[in-house]
């Protein structure tokens, strides 16, 4: 009797965890699994389809790096319960202030154009004509961020990020040798040897999983949330939860084309999923929805993620839980965005694959920027108490800006002096 | 057109204003490495934009 009392306490136990886990639960899942965006999928199955297994190591890599990184953001949002754009202001006065900021929209606008081309390019693939794709997205997404709540705002978005777990069933149907995985993926190399195009990829994978928007998009989550210091602990198994699942996507990603199309050059997911339709009309289709659900996801956030920094500077209102007539400039901000990026792609021989992979290396430069100030900001005990950073978590910051800026410039060398590195 | 200009410049200098002063304190070495910092990204960035427009050629 004492023993089924003890399991029947620890089960219940364990269910009131996992309830409270699941009201916590969001910022982080959504905004790891986000990242795996249109840009994302291209980057992750041009590496598939360009290097094989060979670079599935250096994706595993990543799920550390990112988690270091989003976690700051939980910590520094539910402290100081502002945004990282009004706590780089703040902090370290309005010239810095500007100069993150207009980095911010720039890289997002730029970013929020790359999740078009990836939505048109998946549905192009159905017979969708561009103009309809962007036209019906707008819509969709007004439909979404216009219903006034920030909870079913979330709740959107989450099942959108479980769309994104289609890549996973979509590598076991091409029947993939998993020796070959662990014998050329698990060991680290790198194949070819250093060469621009290798610094290129390494620049743009690391591109696809960290990047600015996410570090401004989550504080403002973690703020809009209302998350407060006793969550902290969930936030960060949120995070780190949302880390290992868009690291497993993508590696999955690269599985597909790898197995499929390894060797071929591919420019962006969608030439990939045509590909992947002559030799499985199935695998194919998962590709196109799973690009198509990735440009959605990423561009309902990446939106967002400018409309909440620019409410926090101008002090205009700025939550989901607002209306339009609350804060019509924070809607006014976000659907500007949304309508300029789309309309981009309908422009007639725009180079849309080079501004794809072009749009991930030039946000994986800037980052180190950014991901300096949030160093710093979690340095300041004055204001974090005890979720200053430790000296460990400092050193993995550290060791995270310099291994991007390195990467940045060997690829800049690279461009300097094509024949250096052959 | 030109009221919504002027009431945007009024806001960012009021912007200005209100962050004029840094509330964290940073030392001159590291101000100067900040200032080095953006100044190489942006460099980084340019020579992107520069091999941009070589492939778009």
């Amino acid at each position: 009797m004492n023993l089924f009392s003890k399991l029947y306490y620890k089960l219940r136990k364990m269910w009131k965890a996992i309830q409270l886990y699941l009201v916590i639960a969001g910022p982080g899942i959504v905004v790891m699994v986000a990242d795996n965006d249109a840009g994302g999928i291209t980057t992750y199955a041009a590496t598939g389809a360009k290097f094989g297994y060979h670079l599935i190591w250096f994706l595993a890599l990543l799920i550390p790096v990112a988690y270091y990184v989003q976690e700051m953001t939980v910590r520094l949002g539910a402290v100081t319960k502002r945004g990282l754009a009004e706590a780089i202001f703040d902090g370290f006065g309005a010239t810095w202030g500007w100069y993150a900021l207009i980095d911010l929209m720039l890289v997002n606008w730029l970013t929020l154009v790359t999740e078009f081309i990836g939505m048109t390019a998946a549905l192009h693939i159905f017979g969708v004509p561009p103009w309809l794709t962007v036209t019906g997205v707008v819509t969709l997404m007004a439909i979404i961020v216009l219903n006034g709540r920030y909870w079913t705002w979330e709740k959107i978005a989450l099942l959108f990020c479980a769309l994104n777990l289609i890549y996973i069933p979509a590598a076991f149907m091409i029947h993939p040798s998993l020796a070959d995985i662990i014998k050329g993926g698990l060991i680290p190399n790198f194949p070819g040897g250093f060469n621009g195009q290798l610094f290129f990829f390494l620049m743009a994978n690391i591109g696809t999983t960290i990047a600015p928007w996410m570090l401004f998009f989550q504080q403002s989550a973690v703020v809009d949330k209302g998350m407060q210091e006793k969550d902290i602990p969930w936030g960060k198994f949120d995070t780190l939860l949302g880390s290992a699942l868009t690291v497993v996507v993508a590696i999955f990603i690269v599985i597909v084309t790898g197995t499929t199309l390894n060797g071929t050059d591919i420019e962006s997911a969608g030439q990939a999923a045509e590909h992947l339709m002559q030799t499985d009309r199935y695998v194919g289709t998962f590709m196109a929805i799973g690009l198509f659900d990735a440009g959605l996801l990423g561009a309902i956030c990446i939106s967002l993620a400018s409309s909440w920094a620019f409410g926090e500077i101008f002090g205009w209102a700025h939550s989901l839980n607002q209306n339009i007539k609350q804060a019509p400039w924070f809607y006014a901000s976000y659907f500007f965005a949304l309508i300029t990026a789309g309309l981009v792609v309908l422009i007639p021989g725009a180079p849309l694959v080079l501004i794809t992979l072009f749009v991930q290396v030039i946000a994986v430069t800037l980052l180190p920027a950014a991901l300096v100030f949030l160093i710093l900001l979690l340095n300041d005990r004055h204001t974090m108490g005890d979720y200053c950073n430790s000296v460990w978590q400092n050193l993995t910051g550290g060791f995270i800006v310099a291994a991007i800026v390195i990467l940045s410039s060997l690829y800049g060398i690279s461009v300097m002096f094509p024949n250096l590195f052959e | 057109m030109r009221t919504s200009l002027k009431r945007l410049f009024r806001k960012v200098a009021e912007i200005n204003q209100r962050y004029r002063e840094p509330r964290i304190e940073m030392s001159r070495a590291v101000r100067v490495a900040l200032e080095f910092l953006r100044i190489y990204l942006l460099f980084l960035v340019c020579l992107m934009v520069y091999k941009f427009i070589l492939l778009l050629n």
